[in-house]
């Protein structure tokens, strides 16, 4: 019974989630994240101290409240924060949930992911529980994913193929920021990753807003986007395009 | 057995010995499980006679709000010769009849209050009567001089200090909804005799008050009937037989509908639940090839219209408290009937698709009767609209159909009676903050510093203490219920003397069953109060006669709004706390007393004459409207704020629990059908747990921000939004109340 104890950070927790996977789902924000964003709109989560802590049984308890707003499609995502770097604690919770029949979806940035076999053994017992990966895939050139987010890319692509290997469902997503990562040899890079990997079922493309820049302000973060505009209707569908996304 | 040959066709046997419209409608309806496929498009004629109305309607904003007036006439069911949208039009109208002789042109109804009658005339600038001032002023009484005349001293202050707030003692009650279908389905003839046969058997034994008083209510009716016969003859209609076909039905029973806003300006006039009845009609004229399916929507766009229109004169303090100038015209659609057929017809979809056909509307106050059982592409076309013009309400058929049975109609903004068979006292709102605010001062108000309520023995600790807090509160809330049933007694009393609803009640079965109507203000701030009292540091801070005026609270507390436990059993412990009290008075005619949680905008007013409180709400913000959680309180999304309106029982709510969203339409989900199929996930799940009623509005604070900066663009002309039980054009709000709902919560998430 030592998965009992297991807790987790956890930074904030919101009920009506409709955007984060499929349907109504009770989205987990997880305390602690390694990358550094230059759009992050969630700049409060990035220090690992500071959460609420939770156990994994008490928190599945309180999504599972909400079950009544699911249905066939809803459930729970876990979302951040970095979910990976409490890996442990997101296999315990999805277990439960699973026991429960209910779906389970992990948005993570995939950056701390590796293939090293100690690794893996944690990452297969997560992949069983976990119906659904959403990856944020950033950018696809490792120097300028750099710039952009403090960390390499490797780790990450890396992750989309075991993935698409091992059969598992994912959406992939995008954040377009004019003159940042919407330029037309990366998307199409991005592109011909998304024809490689076999699994995924949606590729979402998320505009960049600027509402998250009163929130570095709070922080005493200066704001590196500060002045960028959120992308154009047409910019959005030309961006689409090249993706391949088409509008149901 | 009656029968007439308008009737042929119609299945049933109960309805033809009674006066049955329930019996008529469950033989004879046709459920429709489909889509929204077969709807119509609108007809050249409905497009032209919008266009005029919407011209006039803002020929009405130009004017400051009122187009035109009338100060000469007394309004009743005759007084006006027939009017139309436009002279130029007047064939085109498919439905006919207004409130006066003119559009949008208000009448003069002094007997709820010359006084108020006469502000409202100056307001607008039109100069009222002097002849009509002398005669009811020194020949004839009103309801609001005979209430003032009886009030007590005791009664006076605590309306004056608004603890006691917005009673009907100056207007209209409102809430009786007649069955005006049954002008349709009996014609007049029958419902005068009917209503003669009850006369005749009134008062064979002793001349009771109670009986006499019956006897002259019953020849009021009769007389009333009468009088809707003749109105209906000013537009050259003869209804004294029922109607024949689909026009004269949805005719008909508008004539009903007419009848009583011509005689009543009540706080709410609601039109009760039509869309399948008329259906019947529809349906056959189909089936004998007499109507087509555009001219059966023209038939209800043009009914619609009608309903668009119903305009009051009212003053400037009823502004204030009812903003928006709404009517509640309320207009209940689908539902389930007790054998478990959904009562959704074709016409439950034409009344939905008014909203695209002549855009969105406040009025008619449109309420899906909802169930998660409804059928799907019911539930999904409701969705749709709702996200489309945010004009829809949504109250829980599951919960309220045991109670009310499945023919009931909801007659203000979201409280139900049975059709027919029942009418409301309406009665306002108890403040529950200030009751808490007195208990803690001895009964001083912490506004005005008058001694209000009972002089007891105020708090004199530095920190509140629970225990103590909790058992002042309780004897000066009981102190409040007495006060209050009291005031309503007397209101009720002199509205059914100087006011009496006579074309509605002739509509309504003689042996009427009464509700007596309480309600509750400023519900959230007292359980969020309380919570503080218990579980944080609640300081008080004092003037210097010892007053307490404000408080400094230190350290967290379970707010209302969470789906948290604690702070929510305090919640459901207030509630049946306030209803228990209530219970305990003698109420007028026997009625049944109910209770309510439903501020409606007024919590603007009602927060700015209220102190202080625990919670850190600040004197003279306003207070959180209807049963919605405090502003800032919820910290856990939509859904958390949901479960905890949810833990509310109905039962002891009867009168209704309101909850307003404002939901960003991005959060909602990506694309159109996502968006319909969450929303219609989110109200599964929050009437499966017996929650009462939903406004739903899907637009974003900007889309605010702008219109109340730029009412001018034409955009903004018909943007509707909900709020607590009813629906206003955002620009009619003042600035005060466009501000509060923009600080209100809009529910987006947060990643």
């Amino acid at each position: 019974m030592g998965e009992q104890r297991i807790t987790g950070s956890i930074h904030s927790l919101e009920t009506f989630g409709l955007v984060d996977g499929p349907g109504v789902r009770f989205v987990i924000f997880m305390q602690g994240c390694h990358m550094r964003c230059q759009y992050c709109h969630n700049p409060e989560t990035w220090r690992m101290d500071g959460g609420e802590e939770w156990t994994a049984k008490d928190l599945f308890d309180m999504a599972y409240r909400y079950k009544n707003y699911w249905k066939e499609g809803g459930g729970i995502t876990v979302s951040g924060g970095e979910p990976l770097l409490q890996m442990e604690f997101v296999t315990e919770l999805f277990r439960l949930a699973k026991e429960k029949g209910v779906h389970t979806a992990l948005d993570t940035s995939g950056y701390s992911f590796s293939m090293q076999p100690a690794y893996l053994e944690k990452f297969d017992m997560l992949m069983r529980y976990t119906d659904l990966f959403m990856l944020d895939i950033k950018e696809m050139d490792e120097e300028k994913h750099k710039r952009l987010t403090a960390q390499s890319n490797r780790a990450i692509i890396a992750m989309a193929r075991y993935l698409s290997d091992h059969g598992k469902a994912m959406w992939i997503r995008h954040v377009l920021v004019p003159g940042l990562t919407d330029a037309e040899d990366g998307l199409a890079a991005l592109k011909s990753l998304l024809d490689e990997l076999k699994t995924v079922e949606r590729t979402e493309l998320l505009p960049y807003h600027a509402l998250g820049e009163m929130k570095w302000n709070d922080l005493g973060i200066p704001y590196p986007l500060s002045g960028v505009r959120a992308p154009a209707n047409e910019e959005i569908r030309h961006a689409e395009e090249l993706l391949g996304i088409e509008h149901g | 057995m009656l029968d007439f040959q308008q009737w042929e066709g119609f299945e049933g046997r109960l309805w033809k010995e009674e006066v049955n419209v329930r019996d008529f409608i469950q033989k004879n309806y046709t459920p429709y499980e489909g889509d929204e496929h077969f709807l119509a498009p609108p007809t050249q004629a409905t497009e032209k006679l919008w266009d005029k109305l919407q011209e006039l309607q803002k020929e009405e904003r130009a004017k400051g709000g009122v187009l035109d007036m009338d100060t000469h006439v007394v309004s009743s069911l005759t007084s006006h010769g027939p009017g139309y949208i436009s002279e130029a039009l007047k064939d085109l109208e498919q439905i006919v009849g207004l409130q006066t002789d003119r559009p949008l042109k208000r009448a003069f109804m002094p007997y709820g209050g010359i006084k108020m009658a006469e502000e409202a005339c100056r307001m607008y600038g039109y100069e009222p009567s002097e002849d009509l001032h002398k005669i009811f002023n020194e020949y004839h009484r009103t309801h609001n001089q005979a209430v003032f005349d009886a009030y007590t001293p005791e009664m006076k202050a605590a309306r004056k200090n608004k603890i006691i707030t917005g009673l009907p003692d100056s207007y209209g009650r409102g809430r009786i909804v007649g069955d005006y279908r049954r002008v349709a389905l009996y014609g007049i003839d029958f419902l005068i005799e009917d209503k003669e046969r009850d006369k005749e058997h009134c008062g064979s034994g002793s001349m009771t008050d109670d009986i006499i008083r019956q006897r002259e209510e019953l020849q009021l009716q009769i007389n009333a009937l009468k009088g809707i016969k003749k109105m209906a003859e000013l537009y050259g209609y003869d209804i004294s037989a029922p109607a024949a076909n689909a026009k004269e039905a949805v005719q008909w029973t508008y004539f009903g509908y007419l009848a009583a806003i011509k005689t009543q300006n009540g706080a709410a006039m609601s039109i009760g639940r039509v869309s399948t009845f008329l259906d019947i009609y529809i349906e056959r004229d189909l089936k004998n090839g007499l109507l087509t399916e555009i001219q059966a929507q023209e038939l209800i766009d043009h009914i619609t219209m009608k309903f668009r229109m119903v305009k009051f004169a009212r003053v400037k303090s009823y502004n204030e408290l009812f903003s928006g100038d709404p009517v509640w015209a309320t207009l209940d659609l689908a539902g389930i009937g007790v054998d478990g057929r959904p009562l959704v017809t074709k016409t439950d979809f034409r009344f939905l698709h008014t909203l695209e056909n002549m855009g969105p509307s406040p009025e008619p106050n449109i309420t899906v009767l909802y169930s998660s059982a409804l059928p799907e592409q019911f539930k999904k076309y409701a969705a749709k609209i709702s996200i489309e013009t945010s004009s829809i309400q949504y109250e829980n058929d599951d919960v309220m159909k045991p109670i009310w049975g499945d023919d009931y109609a909801i007659c203000c903004c979201v409280s139900a009676t049975q059709t027919g068979k029942e009418m409301q006292f309406f009665g306002a709102r108890a403040n529950l903050a200030k009751c808490l605010l007195y208990a803690i001062n001895g009964g001083v108000d912490e506004k005005t510093k008058a001694q209000v309520g009972p002089k007891f023995r105020p708090i004199t600790a530095e920190y509140l203490d629970y225990e103590e807090v909790m058992e002042k509160y309780d004897t000066m809330m009981e102190w409040l219920a007495d006060l209050y049933v009291n005031v309503l007694n007397l209101i009720q009393f002199m509205h059914d003397k100087y006011y009496y609803e006579a074309s509605q009640l002739a509509l309504i079965d003689t042996e009427v069953r009464r509700t007596f109507a309480t309600g509750i203000a400023g519900f959230s701030h007292v359980v969020d109060s309380l919570s503080a009292i218990k579980y944080a540091k609640v300081k008080t801070v004092r003037d210097d006669t010892g007053l307490v005026v404000d408080y400094e609270t230190t350290g967290d507390f379970p707010k209302y709004g969470n789906d948290d436990d604690r702070a929510d059993d305090i919640a459901v412990w207030l509630l049946k706390t306030f209803l228990e009290k209530i219970k305990r008075h003698h109420t007028y005619r026997n009625s049944e007393p109910t209770t309510s949680i439903l501020t409606i905008t007024s919590n603007v007013v009602y927060g700015k004459a209220t102190g202080s409180m625990p919670d850190g709400r600040k004197a003279g913000e306003p207070l959180s409207p209807g049963a919605n959680p405090s502003y800032g309180a919820e910290n856990h999304g939509l859904l958390a704020s949901l479960n905890s309106v949810a833990k509310l029982p109905y039962e002891w709510a009867l009168d209704g629990i309101s909850n307003t969203q404002t939901i960003n339409p991005d959060a909602l989900g990506h694309s159109a059908r996502e968006r319909i199929d969450n929303l219609v996930n989110v109200m599964d799940g929050y009437f499966d747990q017996g929650a009462h009623h939903l406004n739903v509005n899907v637009f974003g604070t900007e889309k605010l921000i702008d219109a109340m900066e730029h009412p001018e663009k034409e955009e903004y002309a018909n943007f509707t939004i909900r709020v607590s039980g009813y629906a206003v054009k955002f620009i009619d709000l003042t600035k005060e109340q466009q501000l509060d709902v923009i600080a209100r919560t809009c529910h987006k998430q947060m990643a």
